[in-house]
């Protein structure tokens, strides 16, 4: 069950940003707010000024590319608040090409996960001062963390000692790359037994599962 | 640094005409004071710093990618891959994580296991810090000793778990084995000779004055920057914030221990490095209580859908054998659901965003590293500053770049 506090402030939010605020929901206590991508910076900014919220550390910005759904991207903003000692999470959808508003004004910090993202998933943010590519290498083309981008990658770089450079090249594996994939339709694995735990072990049953050495 | 102007040098007559222009200048990516692959492109006005573009990613590896391609149990070892000089801290974030997804509470022997390597690990991690910190300004002596005792240390990793530093131990559900016999006898004998070790590196830099004059009042942070910046760890205490997820947001059984949590007063890197100086002797006393409470019992949840049977029972139980085979071959599912768990790595707020979507691979984990929040800090703790402290700067950072890579 989410916290006394936090059910008071998902109200409590959900009230003041009535315009903006399209839903809440709570998935393990953790508070979670989905708006649209316009209304992210007064959506933001209520919860970092607001008394009752104070959420002054953007803590991360992270996207998640659910492909194949009818909007593509999700971006997810954590905010922690130190003095409350609360933790929301503000989810905005966002279709490939879709261009959104920059937080860099509200928090400093968003200036790289902003970069990140873009260099990620491809996500354009208006008002970034600084939208390069940060993670991958000079001159990369493509989105990594977009599921359709292949895990191998396109190219690959080695040493030509006649050019004295380092030259790129298509990948070429030696060996196909083998995605074993072990998911099988039964459902042997997905259940659980949460009353299993070592807390509730019976003494006689302690003995008998009592884990040894396995390796 | 201010040094004044030797008498012996002859005065360099600067005629009007000439003027220094702000020129560019590049540092690293591979210098010793740039902790790892940094790449800094620094615009200069003489000696002094006017902008800072950390140009990082020179060992990006795409570890969030990979994560999605591997069952739960594979992703493991790539955490120990990230911050490098505390695995065992980053382990511990993504296992709370699968917990928390899968809804399973972890045995408490488990448990005081955990939090014990966390804080070895903690104090791992900070001797290395401020050692290399040392060397950075100037004094050998602290990185020839702080090795030898961190090498005690990540002995008792390597008792463990069979590697010094790549541990790959923790477990969604507990850790890997429990802990060899006479362990505990050893991680006491460490923390016996832990303080006096930390009294000589403190002989050696707190007030040493060169050691001094190169950190006080060097890239001052105020707690409002600290919190714009998304500061965490001792990056935001020395600030002046008491802000310590292991008080505030307790996990395993950090709410059982006593401990304080050192704060510094002025933020700049003296401050810095005194937070993580006071740390340490916390640390210990937080090994010290999960030594004395240990207890016994199981040190993984008792759940074969989770975590693989006794290799005793495996050549009796077919049982057994079928979940073996099935937990390393096809591994377990996840409910559907997403979380994001942080734990205080020794650098700072370390988070692990993970979605699920109900069967063996993540569906995506998202890695919240503290180091890269700080780094990008770099620029406006640097303005103004003189070249030398630069390096000081970076290296009050606590800056590892398999986590800011990733």
């Amino acid at each position: 069950m989410p916290d006394e506090s936090l059910l008071d402030l998902a109200e409590y939010i959900s009230e003041k940003l009535e315009k903006h605020v399209v839903s809440h929901e709570f998935i393990h206590s953790e508070l979670i707010v989905h708006t649209i991508p316009e209304s992210i910076i007064p959506v933001l900014q209520f919860l970092r000024d607001a008394r009752e919220c104070e959420f002054t550390t953007l803590c991360d910005i992270c996207g998640v590319d659910y492909f194949g759904k009818p909007i593509r991207f999700e971006i997810v903003y954590s905010l922690l608040s130190l003095r409350q000692n609360n933790r929301i999470r503000v989810k905005i959808s966002v279709n490939e090409g879709q261009i959104i508003p920059s937080v860099t004004d509200l928090f400093s910090s968003a200036l790289w996960y902003e970069r990140e993202i873009w260099d990620m998933f491809g996500v354009l943010f208006s008002g970034n001062p600084d939208l390069r590519r940060i993670l991958t290498d000079y001159g990369f083309d493509g989105y990594p963390l977009r599921k359709d981008f292949p895990l191998m990658g396109h190219v690959e770089l080695r040493y030509d000692e006649e050019q004295k450079r380092v030259v790129y090249e298509p990948v070429e594996l030696m060996q196909d790359y083998r995605d074993f994939d072990f998911l099988s339709p039964w459902e042997g694995m997905t259940t659980v037994q949460t009353d299993r735990n070592g807390e509730s072990e019976t003494e006689g049953e302690d003995e008998r599962h009592a884990p040894q050495e396995t390796s | 640094m201010h040094r004044k102007k030797h008498p012996d040098t002859p005065d360099i007559v600067v005629s009007e005409e000439t003027q220094i222009k702000p020129y560019t200048m590049n540092f690293g990516p591979q210098h010793p004071a740039s902790h790892g692959v940094l790449r800094l492109v620094l615009e200069m006005s003489g000696e002094i710093v006017e902008r800072a573009d950390p140009h990082i990613g020179l060992l990006h590896r795409g570890t969030e990618k990979l994560i999605e391609h591997k069952t739960y149990t594979q992703a493991i070892p790539y955490f120990d891959r990230l911050d490098y000089v505390s695995p065992m801290n980053q382990e511990h974030a993504f296992a709370l994580a699968v917990e928390k997804l899968l809804g399973i509470s972890v045995p408490r022997r488990a448990q005081f296991i955990r939090v014990m390597f966390c804080e070895i690990g903690r104090i791992l991690n900070h001797i290395l810090s401020i050692t290399t910190y040392a060397l950075d300004v100037g004094a050998i002596t602290p990185a020839l000793w702080g090795f030898e005792e961190r090498e005690k240390g990540m002995g008792l990793y390597e008792k463990v778990s069979g590697a010094r530093m790549h541990a790959n131990y923790f477990r969604p559900g507990g850790v890997a084995r429990d802990l060899p016999k006479g362990l505990l006898d050893d991680v006491l004998e460490w923390c016996d000779g832990l303080p006096e070790f930390l009294g000589d590196i403190e002989t050696l830099l707190t007030d040493n004055r060169i050691f001094k004059q190169r950190t006080v009042d060097i890239g001052i942070v105020s707690p409002e920057e600290a919190q714009d910046w998304g500061f965490s760890g001792p990056m935001l205490r020395a600030s002046g914030l008491a802000w310590d997820l292991r008080k505030s947001q307790p996990y395993d059984v950090y709410e059982e221990m006593d401990f304080d949590i050192p704060i510094g007063k002025t933020g700049d890197c003296y401050a810095r490095y005194l937070v993580r100086m006071a740390e340490m002797y916390e640390s210990i006393k937080i090994i010290r209580q999960c030594v004395e409470k240990m207890p016994e019992g199981l040190v993984r949840v008792n759940d074969y859908k989770i975590t693989p049977p006794p290799r005793a029972e495996m050549k009796s139980s077919m049982e057994a054998m079928i979940h073996h085979f099935k937990l390393f071959s096809e591994g377990y599912h996840v409910p559907a659901g997403e979380t994001y768990t942080a734990v205080e790595a020794p650098k700072g707020e370390f988070g692990v965003y993970l979605v699920s979507d109900g069967t063996n691979k993540p569906y995506r984990c998202h890695i919240r590293a503290p180091g890269f929040a700080h780094l990008q800090a770099l620029d406006f703790m640097s303005k103004g500053h003189q070249l030398a402290d630069m390096v000081a700067i970076i290296g009050s950072l606590d800056i590892v770049f398999g986590e800011i890579d990733r």
